[in-house]
């Protein structure tokens, strides 16, 4: 059941973008005025269409699998998540992506040590949920973790995030879609920057100081003129999410994770009965 | 407008920073462990299994389906070509290879390799995958196996790919100059402000 479940999460997350990606790139096209941009975004829209209706993954880069998984841990329920991503290699196929760090050898299914990523948390019900995302290196490589100063405050935030998406550039395949990390410790950041990064489009947090960063950033980064895979443009950023977790009083952690426009997910809800709900956008 | 591999020098010399093109004809996959086996080779004087000259290094890593004896591309996007800075002007010099095509643009040194040797850069769409295995016409060969799916060289027949940008020329045209010139300006008065 966990096999066959993880097979069409990864199928379902490589081949089509949830509705909130969508709108907000068929909004940046409708944003743009110059014709590169322009261009840039009706060839991602076509993309998408072709990828959907040919049941085939968006891009080449179908990334190393990630899955946060609420329910009791158990062996089955490991060995059935790395049955799965094998499998879905071979038959959707994916790209085998995943190498040993330091002899660089591809293993060929994409599995390793630590691969998948897994997270486990309690279970929220009777149901065990997994939430898959495919992460591309190309976003993945331009992220970032700063150690800020406290006093730096939310106007450091800005900068170190300023910084890191104007350097990036075209690299990360804007626009993307910015997941940030404040507070906690080092992973605890880095963390929830990429839970950030699971959070629709459009929906914000709901502390009112990180809902008001999230606002002040998108309208920087998209006055930023990076625009559509670096060629130029109104529009850099699909959105930014802000998870917080309370830190130190010594310190400010801000971890910064990209997402590209193929912003891939998928959920899946298992019951005990044995049905399966499969969302894109996520369970409440 | 259309261009057709192999390129001639007066050809890519004609391009501009700012054009729109579609290729026909075969392009080289290439990413960062092909180059550094292609220099490897080379600075040995040893031939390499495939003919650049006049030819197209793509920046991708595709996702490929053996189905019997055939190859088939099911997904063929461009992939970040600032990994392959540090060996490309060689790579230009060395192959006498007329276009590069990536995402994300490529570094001054590469920038200067081009007006030099007469190569041009062209952008195209990062994660359009399918889109680009659609213009894949034929797969023709697949060299060095041993590096991987991802990593391989594969020589793909394509037909009317693109759109692709001129991003970089070989007059010392840059987009991604232009771009970032404007964009610092913009951060530093945003910062100002802060």
């Amino acid at each position: 059941m966990v096999e066959e479940t993880v097979v069409r999460l990864m199928r379902t997350a490589t081949t089509t973008l949830p509705v909130d990606v969508l709108a907000a790139l068929e909004r940046a096209l409708a944003e743009e005025t110059e014709e590169i941009a322009k261009a840039q975004l009706r060839t991602i829209l076509e993309n998408i269409r072709l990828a959907e209706e040919g049941r085939v993954p968006m891009c080449q880069d179908t990334g190393v699998p990630i899955f946060y998984v609420s329910g009791l841990w158990d062996e089955g329920l490991e060995a059935g998540i790395r049955q799965g991503v094998a499998r879905a290699t071979r038959e959707v196929p994916l790209r085998p992506n995943v190498v040993h760090p330091l002899t660089r050898h591809n293993t060929g299914d994409n599995l390793g040590d630590g691969m998948p990523v897994v997270h486990f948390s309690p279970p929220k019900g009777d149901f065990i949920e997994i939430v898959h995302m495919p992460k591309g290196a190309g976003s993945e490589n331009m992220s970032a973790l700063r150690m800020l100063n406290p006093s730096e405050g939310a106007n450091g935030i800005k900068r170190a995030v300023l910084e890191v998406i104007t350097k990036a550039g075209g690299r990360p395949c804007p626009p993307t879609i910015v997941g940030l990390g404040v507070g906690g410790t080092t992973e605890e950041a880095a963390y929830l920057a990429k839970r950030a990064v699971l959070r629709p489009v459009g929906r914000r947090s709901l502390d009112p100081e990180a809902a008001r960063l999230e606002e002040d950033l998108e309208l920087m980064l998209n006055r930023s003129g990076v625009g559509p895979m670096g060629l130029g443009g109104r529009t850099t950023v699909l959105g930014v999410s802000v998870e917080l977790a309370h830190c130190h009083t010594a310190s400010l952690p801000v971890a910064i994770n990209l997402q590209c426009w193929a912003a891939r997910r998928c959920s899946a809800r298992i019951y005990p009965d044995g049905r399966v709900l499969f969302r894109t956008e996520g369970f409440e | 407008m259309r261009i057709e591999s192999p390129l001639r020098e007066e050809a890519v010399r004609e391009l501009r920073v700012g054009q729109t093109v579609s290729l026909t004809g075969v392009v080289h996959t290439a990413r960062d462990e092909a180059h550094a086996r292609m220099l490897e080779l080379l600075r040995q004087g040893e031939p390499l299994p495939f003919d650049l000259k006049g030819g197209v290094i793509y920046h991708c890593g595709p996702i490929m389906e053996r189905r019997g004896d055939e190859w088939r591309v099911i997904a063929a996007g461009p992939t970040t070509s600032a990994r392959m800075d540090g060996m490309q002007a060689e790579v230009i010099e060395r192959t006498g290879v007329r276009a590069i095509i990536g995402k994300g643009g490529m570094s001054r040194p590469v920038l200067e390799a081009l007006a030099q040797h007469g190569c041009v850069y062209l952008a195209y769409t990062g994660g359009a995958a399918v889109l680009a295995a659609k213009s894949v016409k034929e797969v023709v060969r697949e060299h060095w196996s041993d590096l991987g799916m991802a990593e391989a060289v594969w020589e793909l027949r394509m037909r009317e790919f693109g759109p692709l940008v001129v991003a970089m020329d070989c007059h010392g045209g840059s987009l991604y100059q232009e771009v970032e010139a404007k964009v610092n300006a913009e951060r530093e008065r945003m910062l100002r402000v802060l």
